[in-house]
């Protein structure tokens, strides 16, 4: 028990350095991944309540810049925005200066100079969340997904869903465990890792925590090099399945040409899509992970999406709240940047 | 008098070396007791009384206040835990990190809802929680127990229920434990 003492003497110190940018979960390493799972609990409370709703980043402005199409994500990130009381801007290639030929370095500063505090950058080529970030003089930068790079965020909010499933399972606060429940965790991660942002950030996050990582994926779809990846590769999905705990999907991603790496989706079902009949391989207490958006019928069968241990839209709600830790993080325990020069107060006479 | 590790302390933590002690527990457990006995006075009884405990300080002492009011009143008035970090007004300034987890279940509309925390210093926790608090309903009227009032208020804020006034400097440290209060210092590892 500690005294509320000073007032000063309240208010705890951050555990882990999170920032100034969250690019990569290789940034965060075990204590900055356990820091944001810890917070993010604080506002999964915060989202139960009546009003879901808290001043804690008020006059703040995020931008998500999407050069990129998306749902869920782009609306998850404004929604944790809005709870938090900061308000949102939102950019969308096609209705942007982009369309006129502006570079991403003009559309940065342009984004920049209006006192954003963060952007939040989706992008199809890796690294453009890096990059902004060397071009950003103030503002955060996190990365809501970069080409086949990375997808912090995802792989974060999968960690904190499974926590969860296996806090309520054992009839625990998530909080309790910490990150001694992913300790020697079996994952598998089935499909499309060659494309698969998610995959890499689920990789280096669980791995990170502890957990044993094994690959399974038709050998076109698994990256041309592996070296260096702390993960196991199997080549039998039957095989592979009844040993997980943890089952972490992926969508073919027709739109980065996943299409042509398989000889048909029908085969790519047959092979090592979550059919119904493989979905009695599952052990009992086995959860099955998707990031979404899924296809059903190719990497996930109908059904087999609508069981007890498939916690898609549990990830869909959770992600909310890790959203709001990574927000907070970054913004809410450092002091707002300095504005380039100091304003100029005329003396009162 | 034991000094006594505060990790968590802004910024880095350090090491409280106490001075003084300036209540014992037994001073403790009977100003507890006499507050009890006041919150039952000032309210009139128990009916639609609840206690919140502010993180962390106040939630030991909440639920110490409201085993008291079981005793003396057979009335178990319920308990809820409010952590203010998201209300803080200092977000930017200083590190403010969720600490603890809030747990208010029941809507507040209505009811008497009595604050309590260890030490009452500038005012600003107080402040917050009274923010927090209108998020969980129209409460009919709030009260401040604090353990330890030690002054130097920034904001128009009074406590209704006073364990101990404590006048103190400003660089000095109040630290309610089991053991009692202390005053001391905080200093560097």
């Amino acid at each position: 028990m500690s005294g509320t003492a000073l007032e000063a003497g309240s208010i705890p110190a951050p555990r882990a350095s999170i920032g100034p940018h969250l690019l990569s979960i290789a940034d965060l390493g075990h204590d900055g991944i356990a820091e944001i799972l810890r917070v993010a609990e604080a506002f999964a409370e915060v989202e139960r309540r009546a009003i879901p709703k808290v001043p804690t980043l008020r006059g703040r402005v995020v931008a998500t810049l999407f050069f990129e199409e998306s749902t869920r994500t782009r609306l998850s990130f404004e929604t944790a925005a809005k709870r938090l009381s900061a308000d949102v801007l939102s950019f969308s290639v096609s209705t942007s200066s982009v369309k006129k030929g502006e570079s991403l370095r003009d559309t940065v500063e342009t984004v920049e100079a209006m006192g954003i505090d963060t952007m939040i950058v989706r992008h199809s080529s890796a690294g453009a969340p890096a990059q902004v970030a060397r071009w950003a003089k103030r503002s955060r930068v996190i990365n809501a997904g970069d080409g086949w790079h990375e997808h912090p965020t995802q792989a974060l909010l999968d960690c904190f869903t499974v926590r969860q499933v296996l806090a309520e399972r054992q009839g625990r606060d998530p909080g309790e465990l910490g990150t001694g429940c992913f300790e020697g965790l079996s994952v598998l991660i089935v499909g499309d890792i060659r494309h698969s942002r998610v995959a890499r950030s689920a990789v280096l996050a669980y791995n990170a925590l502890g957990a044993r990582v094994t690959l399974v994926a038709p050998g076109s779809l698994l990256p041309p090099s592996l070296e260096g990846w702390p993960v196991e590769v199997a080549t039998d999905l039957d095989a592979a399945i009844g040993r997980a705990d943890v089952v972490s999907l992926l969508r073919l991603q027709a739109e980065r040409g996943s299409g042509s790496f398989v000889p048909s989706l029908r085969e790519y079902t047959a092979e090592w899509g979550l059919t119904n009949e493989r979905a009695r391989l599952l052990g009992p207490d086995t959860i099955v992970t998707h990031p979404g958006p899924m296809v059903r019928g190719v990497e996930i069968a109908a059904d087999v999406a609508e069981l007890a241990n498939t916690v898609v839209t549990r990830q869909v709600t959770n992600g909310v709240a890790v959203r709001m830790a990574v927000l907070f993080l970054l913004l809410g325990t450092d002091p707002p940047a300095a504005p380039d020069e100091p304003r100029k107060v005329p003396a009162h006479g | 008098m034991a000094e006594r590790e505060r990790s968590h302390t802004r910024p880095k933590g350090g090491v409280f070396v106490p001075h003084a002690q300036v209540l014992s527990s037994a001073d403790v457990a009977r100003a507890l007791t006499r507050m009890a006995h006041e919150i039952v006075e000032r309210n009139g009884g128990l009916d639609e009384v609840i206690l919140v405990g502010l993180q962390t300080g106040g939630v030991p002492l909440a639920d110490r206040i409201a085993g008291i009011l079981a005793q003396v009143e057979s009335v178990q008035v319920p308990v809820g835990t409010l952590d203010v970090a998201f209300y803080r007004d200092d977000i930017g300034l200083r590190p403010v990190l969720p600490e603890a987890a809030t747990d208010i279940t029941m809507d507040l509309t209505g009811q008497v809802v009595v604050l309590v925390d260890d030490v009452l210093f500038t005012g600003r926790t107080v402040r917050a929680a009274l923010n927090a608090l209108s998020d969980f309903g129209r409460a009919r009227a709030v009260q401040l127990a604090v353990m330890v009032d030690r002054g130097h208020r920034e904001l128009p804020i009074r406590p209704d229920f006073v364990g101990k006034n404590l006048p103190t400097r400003r660089e000095e440290m109040v630290d309610v434990s089991e053991e009692g209060v202390l005053i001391g210092m905080l200093e560097d590892r």
